[in-house]
């Protein structure tokens, strides 16, 4: 890696990032800075470039100007060999549907990624099931995971991204899918757990239920970072406290 | 909903008199419950008292009373703090925001930051739930989840509002005299 090292604050952050697709501009100068172990929740209407911010901040696209920082080195001047080896050893990652191999079982599934990494096959199997009991499908494990329900394929997932120890989790509309009680089980266990290993989770969805299970909660709208409600949250409170 | 901070409200728009502030009462915040024009008098009474309109002199012509209302400083100061101040999160606000909302356009104030307000206290509001879902019994989650889907409700008219506030300005501003 070539890019200075700087100390920072922050575990990740974006700084005036924009992107265009063709001549459709998603992002317009979002600045975002997630903490060490913080839950971030980006909230905002349909097209309002959340998903393509959360994108940026993963890696997975190359703003056209702008900063990407993680972990104190620049993510975004990265060649693409070096971020798919961050994307696979630092971070998880969550999606709306799962984004599962149907053909292989939600062991294989959990595991595929520590094998990726040159786990050995016993020890990645091993902590494969163990994820699988944390997450209360332990008698899934050998189940193809096309077979699986959609609160049970999302667990399979929440296990997947959480087996590989990463700093960050991406997770994008994690319970789009759901009904919202197997909603709020997913939110419960992949907040729960993540706040248990301090790692640091970036979110996005457009549901207000969904943001609330975060630390803080930021808006998105026309590809800016418009409010930060964490801290509109706070001078609500310090104004109440005061009167 | 607040009368007198609503009918306030309305007097920041303009001088007027309790004859206009009723009429326009009912028109954008009355829904099929009037406002008594001894409601709108009495209120306008103690508004006066408190020093926070003051009643121009009697004008000749029918009615009980025919004098024109301004708002004063101590006025537009409540009306501001109310306005700034966000509604505690519970159900069935939808009014009240309505009313703030409205009179935010009607007066050219930031209706999209008392909304962003709103919707972080409302959030606020949803993590304490939750965490009261997380830890407490069957009975404390399902108490939760009730107030929980109102709080829902809320923040989804409160986004649908937000993307519509060009509209809503528009029609509350179109009978701007």
């Amino acid at each position: 890696m070539n890019s200075p090292v700087v100390t920072r604050p922050f575990l990740i952050e974006a700084r005036d990032v924009a992107k265009s697709f063709g001549q459709t501009p998603a992002l317009r100068g979002a600045s975002v800075a997630v903490s060490p172990g913080e839950i971030l929740a980006i909230m905002g209407p349909s097209g309002s470039g959340k998903s393509t911010l959360l994108h940026c901040l993963a890696g997975i696209f190359t703003p056209d100007r702008g900063e990407v920082w993680f972990d104190g080195q620049r993510l975004d001047t990265l060649d693409e060999a070096e971020r798919t080896r961050l994307r696979r050893t630092a971070f998880g990652f969550v999606f709306q549907f799962g984004q599962l191999v149907p053909e292989l079982t939600a062991a294989d599934n959990v595991a595929l990624p520590l094998l990726l990494n040159r786990v050995r096959r016993r020890a990645a199997y091993k902590t494969a099931e163990a994820w699988l009991d944390r997450l209360g499908i332990p008698d899934k494990a050998a189940n193809r995971t096309g077979e699986l329900s959609g609160g049970e394929a999302q667990r399979v997932a929440v296990a997947r991204a959480l087996a590989m120890a990463p700093r960050v989790i991406f997770a994008d509309e994690p319970t789009g899918s759901l009904d919202s009680l197997t909603g709020e089980k997913v939110m419960d266990l992949l907040t729960g757990l993540a706040r248990e290993a301090g790692t640091t989770v970036v979110l996005v969805t457009h549901d207000a239920r969904v943001a609330a299970y975060a630390d803080r909660v930021v808006m998105v709208r026309d590809g800016m970072v418009s409010v930060d409600l964490g801290a509109i949250s706070e001078q609500v409170s310090a104004a109440k406290a005061v009167k | 909903m607040s009368v007198p901070l609503t009918l306030l409200g309305l007097l920041e728009r303009e001088p007027s008199h309790g004859y206009d502030l009723k009429r326009d009462y009912d028109t954008y915040f009355g829904r099929g419950k009037q406002l008594p024009f001894g409601q709108v008098y009495s209120t306008l009474g103690r508004l006066a008292r408190d020093g926070k309109v003051v009643g121009g002199e009697a004008e000749p012509g029918e009615g009980p009373d025919r004098k024109r209302y301004s708002i004063t400083d101590a006025g537009r100061a409540e009306v501001d703090a109310w306005l700034a101040d966000p509604v505690e999160p519970e159900p069935h606000l939808q009014t009240i925001l309505f009313a703030k909302v409205t009179l935010a356009l009607m007066l050219g104030k930031p209706a999209a930051a008392y909304l962003d307000k709103q919707r972080a206290a409302h959030i606020r509001r949803m993590q304490e739930l939750i965490e009261l879902r997380r830890n407490g019994g069957l009975v404390d989650m399902l108490l939760a989840d009730h107030a929980l889907f109102h709080l829902e409700a809320d923040l989804r008219w409160i986004d649908l509002t937000s993307a519509r506030l060009a509209e809503l300005a528009a029609v509350v501003n179109q009978g701007e005299r």
